[in-house]
């Protein structure tokens, strides 16, 4: 069957048999950001942003998106260079083997459509559905608030 | 230093910050098979009937292969140096099954639901045999696990499902006892525990146009997957590539060929590329896990609270396998008996085989379940003698200068090398740490209330690298613009290794280390390292890497003589300056080497071995909250404080500690792989499975006490491994300060706490 959404800001129309899950045709259609840690919702390693939401792709099939939008980190990355946030991820060292990387950057963004400065908790509750085995989240959370910090410097113009 | 000590971004860090094609199932290949598994649904039986022809007809379906069409050839799955101490006792599919798990056949199809249901089809009947589930009746049992082979150097005693032992004797233990003020004896066990890796496994292969098998795989151990792939299959060792994209974290689980060779088989039979991919489910009882141990330990004390003598008995369930069964419990007794001086020490240990799931390699790799029970017992024994357990561990340290004699004794699967130690920051560590937490003020105190505080301690070594085994070498070459490609096998598996390779390349050339272009691992394409485990990769590979570029820096200042003709001359800043003051830069000198003057590449190789393993040092402290009423125990801070020598690249040794501390605190609280009485898996998810998240994280502070190791490159020890020793003791004293309840095997259940306040029967 085909299902049309938005994938990315572009219209998209999938032709997906049935039961095929969202994970399985993003990885298939080349969006590698999105990654398989266990087909069942408890790591988050394929979060993606529906309707701006961080949700599961291995919970969603693709028959249930019709006009809805989808959003993968390829959605935030610039072509040449990195976004304040994953380059505040990059200085802290809060990246290590890399493969939730993708997932905690994508919930970090949902929250900050919310949450526009989060607190620490708020931060923390946002990468709680993303299992991490490297980092211990600390330095995610660091540099998720050290994003904060830099943009709150630069509101003040200083 | 300029490089060397400071935060460098990861050389691979941008791909990984936008979510690129990085990981080994990041691409698509065209003909495509899928690979399942069929497993055992019996802990221990024969197969009496297989019929796949159900299978094979399942439209879409490739093959299928059961033990029928693989020659018997014993091998083990280990990644290990060679030959592996590790018992060579597992087929490629086997018509005995030892475990709910065991590899029954492999179906490979168009899809992976195909592949699956195909497997579903097969048809397979089993004359089930008797089990055994519990490693203490494992030695005798009429029940023999392994009862088929007989000549293998590394299998101890398969006729009594002992896997491996491992004895040692040194001084006069008995004597000591006897002559000893104080004597204590106690008993400690720790649980199956899993890597919990995200990515999970993931091979593909397939045919490249030379007809070569092309392995890209999940592993840390690309050499070692050439070779063990090349004797299973009998397939030539030049005629196989195994490239190492990015992992996704391995923590020793991937320090094991598990599918690789399947994969590769199905290939070599259909010619089609092919894919396997454990699930999660399949990942919690058919990969690997921590060997669980029950150590009994017997330490006597002089009257000055000296360490006279210690007892170490070793029992340790390797599981139906016994990959890393030798030394694993090797390196518990190698680490445990190297911290503190004991004149005489008597170990014993057995790996025994159980109907199981099939232990391995796991991060501390034996280290953690020893110093669980060496830093528990020093606590109880502080608490029985009324001494602070910092005192009382200060007092036994080995001091720079000392030689660790059971270094000597416990080699990888032989007899090991001598040891001194040149650097210990073991003492700073608990100081330092003792002030961050501030264990004056909260140790021993009020303790009324219904949720009571605690405060505990565990000290630990590790090693670095394997000594007298682990081998690293690199290839290192010059470009015209003064960058270099540095080519290691090394395997970086998630740790930032191949950004501290560049920073010591860097900082030996004298350029940023942006202009390190770094390439591993490829068999093809980059030279020989054992792999990744061990805590060997900054010492040992880091050591190949300062090597080759110092040869390569002593090429760059004779050529620069030449170009410049004089015999006097220096590099400074990337230029080679003569002693009247002429210079020409690096990328000229390599410029005119490539196109004008005495043309060469200037390259260089360089290999490392040591024959030293110098121990890092970790202090960990943990602050806990018990509630008496429920059992509950929360960790409220830890504190890690690590000599690791000189730190290469802090926020990654930072980042190396940060992400123990939540490993170990699993093993202690919240991670547990338990079976139900017919040895079937009862967790097999995450939401069972319970691994740290980020609202479970306590507060965290990390800090490193600087020692120049002169054996290490610029001084560094290794970091990756050590911090996951402390935690779990650590907590389990903080636990006992709070209220007085000593749990000895892990993990920690509310359970077990109520029944030590007397509240549960």
């Amino acid at each position: 069957m085909k299902v049309h959404f938005i994938l990315n800001g572009k219209r998209h129309s999938a032709k997906t048999p049935p039961g095929e899950t969202l994970l399985e045709h993003l990885r298939k259609s080349g969006f590698y950001s999105v990654k398989h840690g266990c087909d069942e919702g408890s790591c988050g390693a394929c979060t993606v942003l529906i309707d701006g939401r961080a949700q599961n792709a291995c919970l969603i099939l693709v028959q249930t998106l019709a006009g809805k939008t989808v959003e993968t980190l390829e959605h935030f990355n610039l072509k040449q260079g990195v976004t304040p946030l994953q380059e505040a991820f990059l200085k802290t060292g809060a990246i290590q083997c890399g493969y939730c990387t993708p997932a905690m950057l994508l919930a970090l963004e949902a929250v900050k459509r919310t949450h526009p400065k989060p607190d620490i908790e708020t931060i923390r509750e946002a990468l709680s559905g993303v299992l991490c085995r490297c980092t211990g989240y600390v330095k995610p959370v660091a540099a998720a608030m050290h994003e904060n910090v830099t943009e709150g410097e630069e509101q003040t113009g200083d | 230093m300029k490089v060397v000590g400071k935060n460098t971004v990861r050389v691979d860090g941008i791909a990984l910050a936008k979510g690129k094609a990085v990981f080994a199932d990041d691409l698509q290949l065209p003909d495509l098979l899928h690979l399942k598994l069929l497993y055992s649904p019996i802990a221990h039986g024969r197969i009496t009937h297989i019929d796949t022809t159900k299978a094979a007809a399942l439209p879409g379906v490739a093959v299928v292969l059961t033990h029928r069409d693989f020659p018997p050839h014993f091998y083990t799955t280990a990644g290990q140096g060679y030959p592996e101490p590790s018992p060579r006792d597992m087929l490629i599919l086997n018509p005995v099954m030892r475990y709910v798990g065991d590899k029954v056949a492999v179906v490979a199809a168009e899809t992976p639901e195909i592949a699956q249901q195909a497997a579903d089809l097969i048809e397979v009947q089993f004359e089930e045999l008797p089990a055994i589930f519990d490693p203490r009746d494992a030695i005798d049992n009429p029940v023999v696990i392994h009862g088929e082979i007989s000549d293998d150097p590394f299998l101890y005693d398969p006729r009594r499902n002992i896997a491996a032992r491992v004895t040692a004797d040194l001084g006069d233990v008995d004597e000591a006892f006897h002559n000893s003020v104080h004597v204590f004896e106690r008993e400690y066990s720790t649980p199956y525990v899993q890597h919990a890796h995200i990515e999970p496994h993931i091979t593909l292969t397939w045919l490249d146009d030379h007809e070569r098998l092309v392995i890209r795989t999940a592993t840390q151990v690309p050499f070692h997957v050439r070779r063990i792939v090349s004797e299973v299959l009998d397939f030539p060792l030049h005629r196989i590539r195994v490239i190492k994209p990015r992992i996704g974290g391995g923590f020793g689980g991937k320090q094991e060929i598990l599918n690789e060779e399947l994969c590769a088989a199905v290939t070599l039979k259909t010619g089609r590329p092919v894919r396997m991919e454990m699930t999660r489910r399949e990942e919690f009882f058919a990969a690997r896990s921590r060997h669980p141990e029950i150590v009994k330990l017997k330490i006597g004390l002089d009257a000055d609270l000296h360490i006279t003598a210690i007892d170490l008995k070793i029992l340790e369930n390797c599981g139906a396998y016994g990959p890393h069964a030798l030394t694993v419990m090797s390196v518990t007794a190698q680490k445990t008996l190297s911290l503190y001086k004991a004149p005489n020490i008597r170990l014993h240990a057995d790996a025994v085989y159980t109907n199981l799931p099939v232990a391995g390699a796991y991060r501390g790799y034996g280290a953690p379940q020893g110093f669980f029970a060496l830093e528990s017992m020093l606590d109880e024994i502080a608490a029985d003698l009324g001494v602070d357990p910092i005192e009382l561990r200060e007092k036994n340290l080995f001091s720079p200068g000392d030689e660790i004699p059971i270094a000597r004794i416990l080699g990888e699967g032989r007899e090991g090398y001598e040891m001194k130690l040149n650097t210990t920051g073991m003492t700073r560590c608990l100081q330092r740490g003792a002030e961050l937490i501030g264990w004056g003020e909260r140790r021993g105190s009020e303790k009324t209330a219904v949720c009571r505080r605690g405060v505990g301690v565990a000290a630990a070594c590790q090693g670095s690298g394997i000594p007298g085994i682990d081998m690293a070498a690199v290839f290192l070459k010059m470009n015209e613009d003064a960058s270099f490609n540095l080519q290691t096998g090394a395997t970086d598996l998630g740790t930032g290794a191949d950004t501290v390779l560049a920073q010591i390349a860097a900082e030996t050339l004298g350029v940023p280390v942006e202009r390190i272009i770094v390439y591993a691992a490829d068999t093809d394409l980059t030279p020989f390292d054992t792999g990744a485990y061990a805590s060997s990769t900054t010492f040992v590979s880091g050591g190949a890497v300062k090597k080759a570029a110092e040869k390569l820096r002593a090429k760059i200042l004779s050529q620069g003589k030449l170009l410049l003709n004089t015999r006097r001359a220096e590099i400074k800043d990337e230029f080679v300056v003569a002693e009247n003051g002429e210079k020409i830069s690096f990328g000229e000198i390599c410029s005119r080497s490539l196109y004008t003057d005495n043309q060469r590449q200037l390259m260089a190789t360089a290999s490392h071995m040591s024959y030293d393993s110098p121990p890092p040092f970790n202090a960990t402290f943990a602050e806990v909250t018990v509630d008496t009423e429920t059992g509950l125990v929360r960790v409220e801070k830890i504190v890690s404080v690590t000599d690791a020598g000189q730190v290469i690249n802090p926020p990654m040794a930072e980042g190396q500690v940060e992400g123990a501390i939540p490993q170990s605190l699993g093993m202690a609280l919240s991670e547990h792989m338990m079976f139900d009485k017919k040895g079937r898996p009862l967790v097999t998810t995450f939401h069972d499975y319970h691994i740290y998240t980020a609202l479970d994280m306590p507060e965290v502070v990390v800090e490193f006490i600087h020692t120049h190791e002169p054996t290490g490159p610029y001084g560094a020890k290794a970091v990756a491994e050590i911090p996951i020793d402390g935690p779990a003791p650590a907590v389990v004293n903080a636990i006992y300060d709070a209220c007085g309840v000593r749990i000895r095997n892990l993990p920690v259940t509310p359970e077990k706490i109520l029944r030590g306040l007397g509240k549960l029967k």
